[in-house]
């Protein structure tokens, strides 16, 4: 027997077709899945009614694999094949990784990404990632009785296109379809500036177990603009713990320990941190393999000392975010927190001094960004209301441009820009009295018009006759939420405009992206050379044109012999430009440019002295 | 006879109007689909159709078309947990025969 859940009006699924989405918190410490039912966000608990679940894997000697609770409690007996923190790995070699000296793992280093050998052989994070990724597949389908038709997971701000893809990748071995990624801290402003529907500026401060991000955020009129991110992607919780691990290993004067004891100080550690939380001192207690024994205090005090450094270094980020945005932190209205590290008090009262204003906490650090996921996934599966005005929140995946002389492309929208976005960028007329101008609107990373993808041709027409370089036409490339390119060209003296929309996405499948932008990395410095040769040639195009121009308005002031000089440099200047040595083409531009100096002097003489005939000294001053 | 909510139902259904922020009540009703010829509907109810039938229970407003009617009337609506899934469950005396997974029925 099926369970149903309300749906808004005139959404009922047809039976076998509910849109099953979630949202996954794929978290360095603790993974989340969260899924909206009856219109209400709320995370997914196991059987014995936990939300979180660890994000440790462990490989057995038998060929089982155990995720969460299971796998943590193997980690001080079987550390080698235990791995937690899988999430700092991700898309990383070795000599990216804090702390790597002091991990029990057996590292081997790859290209690209570092990987483990473990009993049940070599690991890469990716698939370490994925049988995470599939326990909580496997806790939704049963939550939600049916296959799921997607998932939004999210990454860090910071991470890159290494560790994003890495991600995807995990999803798609973990069976799940990937509706989107979604930055962290923006999932948490979805979660917490929908609910509570106010207005202003928002930093969003998420210390998380492996990486921090503070993000600057502007909502207006149910609108969210990122205005500035920041953070540091190897600072976190873990650290936390590392700093009271090394201060039991100081206090208790250990000498260098056991994989094993290593692991079992480390989640002593993690314990007492969690204690300090609403407790004054905790203790530490642990028998170690060697027989030792640890029998310690931490006071919050100690702790507040040994850490204070880790809370300062949050706070750098932070300024330089706000700095990025052009605000100062009285400007911030709401500072949400995201993370269980937040709840640590001596963040809290950081964060708080810093803003100088209680930090918003009302949902849970934990989930809140799961539930900001669901929700996002909720949507994106196609589960919204009529009328619902909801503004999807992505990034362009290839960046926007159009095409200059040349046939170089201008990137107007880099890629990675969240959308809605609008930028405008002054383009001019490349020949004297030019009328028209055709634009070219291209996606892709490629520095050259035919290796992207052309997407659109317009053109803008009743530009008034002017020199060439004085016309000023704006041209604005703008994304609305839906993904939907417009582009507007408007000369700026006549207010002439020309439009166009286009969807940019359609039709590109994500493995023609990934494919788009590894042509891009890969010809990286062939394009340069390519972009190089081009400009010169455009350059000396227009050098031409400038003197053939000058010289039909002003050949009275050359001599004849002059005159055959720069004819010649001309000559030779057009016989070069069209081959591909760029070294010739800037010889004789340089040699045009010489021949020219003179004629250009006497020309600039000529039009002061006609500006100032008729004219005395006084008018001048005035 | 009526169409009502048990008192599990009425709280979760008034749990998530409260946080929907908007509604009068639900409304429950059939459509013709699904592998067995019938399907539920249900769904958050903003407004009241002229024609609709309005029940009690519980405090909350059940809307009911009249079309609908017939098939679902006597039903009480039930919220009921089975493992990690949870939802409502319609107990529906007309029904004669429904598919496996208990989404569409016949009368």
């Amino acid at each position: 027997m099926a369970l149903l859940q309300i749906s808004e009006p005139g959404q009922s699924a047809a039976p076998h077709e509910h849109r099953l989405a979630v949202g996954i918190d794929l978290g360095t410490t603790n993974s989340l899945v969260a899924t909206v039912r009856s219109g209400l966000a709320v995370v997914l608990s196991d059987e014995m009614g936990r939300p979180l679940l660890p994000s440790v894997v462990h490989y057995g000697a038998e060929g089982a694999t155990e995720v969460g609770y299971g796998a943590q409690a193997r980690q001080s007996v079987d550390p080698r094949n235990t791995v937690v923190s899988v999430k700092r790995f991700m898309g990383r070699g070795r000599a990216d990784i804090a702390h790597i000296e002091s991990m029990p793992y057996d590292f081997e280093d790859s290209p690209g990404m570092v990987k483990l050998r473990t009993v049940q052989g070599v690991k890469s994070p990716v698939e370490i990632s994925a049988d995470i990724l599939a326990a909580l597949r496997i806790r939704a389908e049963a939550a939600l009785g049916g296959q799921l038709t997607g998932a939004v997971i999210t990454v860090p701000a910071y991470f890159d296109d290494a560790q994003r893809q890495a991600t995807k990748d995990a999803a798609r071995l973990a069976g799940l379809n990937v509706l989107r990624l979604l930055n962290e801290p923006t999932a948490a402003a979805i979660a917490y500036g929908l609910d509570n529907g106010a207005e202003g500026i928002y930093a969003v401060y998420d210390l998380g177990g492996g990486t921090f991000d503070i993000s600057i955020l502007k909502l207006s009129k149910g609108v969210f603009q990122v205005l500035a991110t920041g953070g540091d992607s190897a600072l976190g919780g873990d650290d936390f713990d590392h700093r009271v691990f090394c201060w039991i290993i100081e206090q208790a004067k250990l000498t260098p320990v056991s994989p094993h004891d290593a692991r079992l100080l480390q989640t002593r550690a993690r314990e007492a941190k969690e204690y300090l939380t609403l407790h004054g001192e905790a203790p530490i207690n642990a028998k170690l393999s060697t027989n030792e024994f640890v029998d310690l205090k931490l006071t919050s005090e100690v702790f507040n000392e040994i850490s204070k450094t880790l809370v300062q270094k949050t706070l750098g980020p932070t300024r330089k975010a706000l700095r990025d945005a052009g605000l100062a932190p009285e400007d911030v209205k709401g500072v949400v927190m995201v993370g269980g590290a937040t709840r640590m008090p001596q963040i809290q009262k950081a964060v708080g001094d810093y803003f100088g204003q209680q930090p918003l906490n009302n949902l849970d650090p934990d989930k809140v960004v799961a539930l900001g996921a669901a929700i996002q996934a909720n949507l994106l599966a196609g589960n919204r209301a009529a009328g619902d005005d909801w503004l999807l929140l992505d990034v362009i995946p290839l960046s926007l441009g159009m095409e200059t002389m040349g046939g170089l492309t201008e990137k107007i929208i880099p890629r990675n820009s969240t959308i809605p976005v609008a930028r405008a960028q002054e383009f001019t007329t490349f020949k004297d009295g030019q009328s028209a101008m055709a634009l070219h609107v291209v996606q892709g990373e490629r520095e050259l018009v035919s290796d992207c993808r052309s997407l659109a041709r317009f053109e803008l027409r009743g530009i008034p006759p002017m020199v060439a370089g004085a016309a000023r036409i704006r041209v604005t490339f703008q994304v609305d939420a839906d993904g939907l390119l417009s582009v507007t060209a408007r000369e700026q003296i006549t207010g002439h405009e020309a439009r166009i929309e286009v969807k940019p996405s359609y039709g590109l499948t994500d493995d023609e992206v990934a494919a788009m932008l590894k042509d891009g990395f890969s010809h990286a410095s062939d394009d340069a050379f390519r972009r190089a040769l081009r400009e010169a040639q455009v350059e000396a195009q227009r050098l031409i044109e400038a003197v053939q121009s000058a010289l039909k308005d002003d050949a009275p002031l050359l001599s004849t012999l002059e005159r055959a000089h720069i004819d010649a440099c001309v000559a030779k200047l057009q016989a070069v430009m069209m081959g591909d040595d760029r070294r010739a083409i800037d010889g004789a531009m340089d040699g045009l440019n010489k021949a020219t100096a003179e004629f250009a002097a006497r020309r600039m003489n000529q039009s002061v002295q006609r500006a100032l005939a008729g004219k005395n000294v006084s008018e001048l001053e005035s | 006879m009526a169409v009502t909510l048990t008192e599990s139902a009425a709280k979760h259904v008034s749990n998530y109007i409260a946080k929907r922020g908007k509604g009068i009540g639900i409304r429950l009703g059939v459509k013709t689909s699904g592998c067995s010829g019938m399907a539920y509907k249900l769904e958050f109810a903003d407004a009241a159709e002229p024609e609709d039938q309005v029940f009690e229970s519980h405090g909350l407003k059940v809307l009911v078309d009249p079309r609908s009617l017939p098939y679902i009337d006597g039903t009480e609506l039930d919220y009921a947990k089975e493992g990690l899934n949870e939802g409502f469950r319609f107990n529906n005396p007309n029904i004669k025969d429904q598919c496996g997974c208990g989404e569409s029925f016949t009368v």
